[in-house]
């Protein structure tokens, strides 16, 4: 076991990728977040589970985040063997929210996906299971966005 | 010098002194529940219904068998409340898991748009007679997501043809839901099921 400082995993992905890893932001979040191109979601994911020094074999979670002008896509990640933990983030235009699927990484990255897309409407492009998971599969919109507009029923059942 | 075992009181059981058990149903509650009836057709045949009100709805009130059915946090007090210590059993409340065999649904937790739908299929699947309790504040009025809330139905009478019973809570204790069968059991005795309908 030998666990690594945020810092030090950044710079083993700026030696892998290069320019392909943008930033580390560390302010005010804990963990820092390394954020990357939504293109090199996939790779980024696959070294970091897969790479011996990091081994982050737990997919924590997968946020969505609404910045208004733009979407924000958080994984969180954790190694059981090294007990280290990082974010990786990637930003995405607000009027077409497309990222590659994680799921043929992590498998638990299915569940977390379809709740990402079912709520803020974040598209996980080439998923197994592209389906809302929480509300009707016929509701329309994604609430957790700022711009939703609460509908006035659902079903004749007034909201 | 040892006193030796000390002698126990026999312990006297009170309940008979004040409950005496009826021999015999008073005579107020049989005038009450006596009734003659108008056949339908013709109107000239009476039938006497008798006491048949009385026992029917006697037998219905002590065979409340409720739906095993929570979907939020007042299924915790659901459960405690059919479990020994408050024992809804006493009241002739048992659980049942499917909705064919049971007479009452309790909706114990928050109900919402999604679930509403198998809500309603659930209650069309209950054999009549039935009734409805409304348990804790989300299914009385949405409760706590009653604001700012796209998911929950703010309340199960929104759903449902008739709630009976109303316990506020969040969630209600156990002696609170008693209560509440206690009332609905207050009801069913008050129902008609023969007898000169008022029209």
């Amino acid at each position: 076991m030998k666990t690594l400082s945020a810092q030090e995993i950044f710079e083993k992905l700026k030696g892998k990728f290069g320019d392909g890893v943008v930033s580390l932001q560390t302010e005010s979040v804990n963990p820092p977040f390394a954020v990357v191109p939504p293109g090199s979601i996939q790779e980024v994911c696959r070294f970091l589970k897969e790479d011996p020094d990091l081994l982050f074999d737990y997919l924590v979670c997968i946020s969505g985040v609404d910045h208004k002008d733009k979407f924000a896509v958080a994984y969180h990640v954790y190694s059981t063997e090294h007990r280290h933990r990082i974010g990786v983030k990637a930003m995405l235009p607000h009027d077409n929210p497309v990222i590659p699927t994680v799921d043929v990484v992590w498998k638990a990255a299915i569940y977390l996906e379809r709740e990402t897309y079912d709520l803020m409407g974040i598209v996980f492009e080439g998923s197994c299971d592209p389906n809302r998971i929480l509300l009707p599969d016929d509701w329309e919109g994604h609430p957790l966005r700022k711009d939703y507009i609460y509908p006035e029923q659902y079903h004749g059942i007034k909201i | 010098m040892s006193q030796g075992p000390a002698k126990r009181k026999p312990i006297k059981s009170n309940i008979f002194d004040v409950v005496p058990a009826p021999a015999e149903i008073p005579q107020n509650v049989l005038q009450k529940n006596f009734e003659r009836v108008r056949a339908c057709k013709g109107g000239e045949g009476i039938i006497e219904v008798g006491i048949a009100d009385l026992f029917i709805n006697w037998c219905r009130k002590n065979s409340l068998w409720y739906l095993y059915y929570a979907t939020a946090c007042c299924g915790i007090e659901l459960m405690q409340g059919g479990a020994s210590k408050y024992d809804f059993d006493r009241f002739g409340a048992v659980f049942r898991a499917t909705p064919r065999q049971a007479d009452m649904l309790m909706t114990a937790g928050t109900i919402t748009h999604k679930m509403a739908e198998r809500v309603q299929r659930i209650y069309a699947q209950m054999p009549e007679p039935k009734y409805v309790i409304a348990i804790g504040a989300c299914t009385i009025t949405g409760g706590p997501f009653y604001k700012d809330s796209y998911s929950v139905v703010k309340g199960v009478d929104l759903i449902l043809p008739k709630v009976d019973v109303y316990v506020p809570g969040c969630p209600p204790r156990p002696e609170a839901w008693i209560e509440g069968i206690r009332n609905l059991q207050n009801l069913i005795m008050k129902t008609k099921n023969y007898g000169l309908k008022k029209a």
